[in-house]
């Protein structure tokens, strides 16, 4: 039906997240029809995206400089350390723009089913950033699932020598929620995070 | 193929970007896998997080395949138990136990129940001796019980201080005191009140880290080793926590 360049490119495309075979056809046929205002912009962007791309060796998120923007912010205080799983995490917390610390990427967490240990996490990185004397908090911002919460336990256990603040993230209600629709172990971490009016 | 049960959540693996391979353990049924669809969906994702009491029904074209899952959160453990660094632990390991242990499609409602009694058990203060009783209640389960009701040597059924490590039975005081470097020691809360004085006098404390020294003794060597099975890292962490955060007594 089309030629092995465009069969190629439609392959590609349907290996990533949220698209299959059907919507990478439809997006490679809308590239197609506008190759000047899409395709070869997108080809130079992709090239010069992958050519530029690394990782932050200070936080571990993905950028294009070493260290990242974020890192060499200096409006961000270098006093608080936000720790989240994975890229994507800080991502979404960035959206927020209600953080002005900098972050520390785990790379994943424990999982005793995939065999990811301590050691396969950038744990030993964060103790060594926490010891800096400038650092006064960590928040633990690992999602609320037994494999993060887990996983934040031992960071705190492991943090205990560093003598910094251990903070993590509040679990319960989210904005816009209403208590019917609600799951019972929402509510009940709700209710015991429950706070003075 | 199709059937409901009770079930405990053990484990999750994605399958594809929305789908997981679920790992449940059945009252009826035993250690049982499916594929659930829609796993990532907002509603769905707290129910199946590992410790976690639902409702399952399996359907499947042939008894040998995978099957498909539909899946009812009845108890939420996990979100109770989040917060609790020691408990969490406890739960992780019972459950990447149980999945790493326990064979498939073999029912074990002894320990199903004894599963959900331990669920319940982790969210009250003494939650480590419970847990101690449960990895022996597993052992039994698998084949290795321990036998710690009478003494090996002597049938005495008090002053009961250690066990064999040869054949996992116990011994009293009086028995083995000459041997008891090669013993390792039982705690008095696993002697039903049969202990001998000075375990009945020891501080909990001691006792739990025996009473793991212990289990742990039988789990590696009946089921890790035997069964040529990696050790499950889960239980290593916890048993890393109660050393770090149980207080040593003075002797």
């Amino acid at each position: 039906m089309t030629g092995r360049e465009i069969e190629n490119l439609i392959k590609l495309l349907s290996r990533l997240p949220g698209l299959g075979p059907r919507s990478a056809r439809r997006a490679v046929l809308q590239m197609l029809k506008k190759p000047e205002m899409l395709m070869l912009p997108l080809a130079d962007s992709l090239r010069a995206t992958a050519d530029a791309m690394t990782t932050c060796s200070n936080c571990g998120n993905i950028d294009v400089t070493d260290p990242c923007h974020i890192c060499a912010d200096y409006n961000r205080g270098p006093d608080i350390i936000c720790v989240v799983e994975e890229v994507q995490d800080l991502w979404a917390l960035e959206r927020g723009a209600s953080f002005k610390g900098q972050y520390h990427v785990l790379g994943g967490t424990l999982s005793p089913l995939d065999g990811v240990g301590p050691d396969d996490l950038k744990i030993d990185q964060l103790i060594n950033r926490a010891r800096a004397d400038e650092v006064t908090e960590v928040i633990l911002a690992t999602n609320a699932t037994v494999d993060g919460q887990t996983t934040a336990h031992y960071i705190t256990e492991r943090l205990i020598e560093t003598g910094v603040k251990v903070t993590r993230l509040a679990h319960g209600v989210p904005v816009g929620g209403e208590l019917d629709y609600l799951d019972d172990g929402t509510l009940a971490a709700a209710l015991r995070s429950r706070s003075v009016v | 193929m199709d059937w409901r049960d009770d079930g405990i959540v053990l484990s999750t693996r994605k399958l594809g970007e929305n789908a997981v391979r679920l790992s449940v353990l059945t009252r009826d049924y035993g250690r049982y896998a499916g594929m659930v669809r829609g796993a990532t969906s907002k509603s769905m994702r707290g129910t199946l997080e590992p410790g976690n009491e639902v409702r399952v029904g399996w359907s499947a074209r042939l008894a040998e395949h995978l099957g498909q899952f539909r899946c009812e959160l009845t108890g939420a453990h996990a979100a109770d138990l989040l917060l609790s660094a020691g408990p969490l632990m406890a739960m992780s390991s019972a459950c990447a136990m149980l999945d790493a242990t326990l064979p498939e499609r073999e029912s074990h409602p002894d320990l199903f129940h004894g599963t959900i009694a331990l669920l319940s058990a982790l969210k009250a203060e003494q939650w480590l001796p419970a847990y101690i009783r449960w990895e022996v209640g597993l052992l039994e389960e698998l084949g290795y019980g321990l036998a710690l009701d009478c003494c090996a040597a002597t049938n005495a059924t008090t002053g009961l201080a250690y066990v064999s490590p040869k054949s996992g039975r116990a011994v009293a005081e009086e028995a083995g005191h000459t041997y008891r470097d090669r013993l390792l020691p039982l705690p008095a809360f696993l002697a039903g009140g049969q202990g001998s004085d000075a375990r009945n006098a020891a501080p909990l404390s001691d006792q739990i880290r025996d009473g793991l020294k212990l289990t742990g003794f039988f789990i590696h060597r009946d089921i890790f080793e035997a069964k040529a099975l990696k050790p499950v890292a889960a239980r290593d962490r916890l048993v890393s926590h109660v050393w770090r955060s149980v207080p040593v007594q003075e002797k």
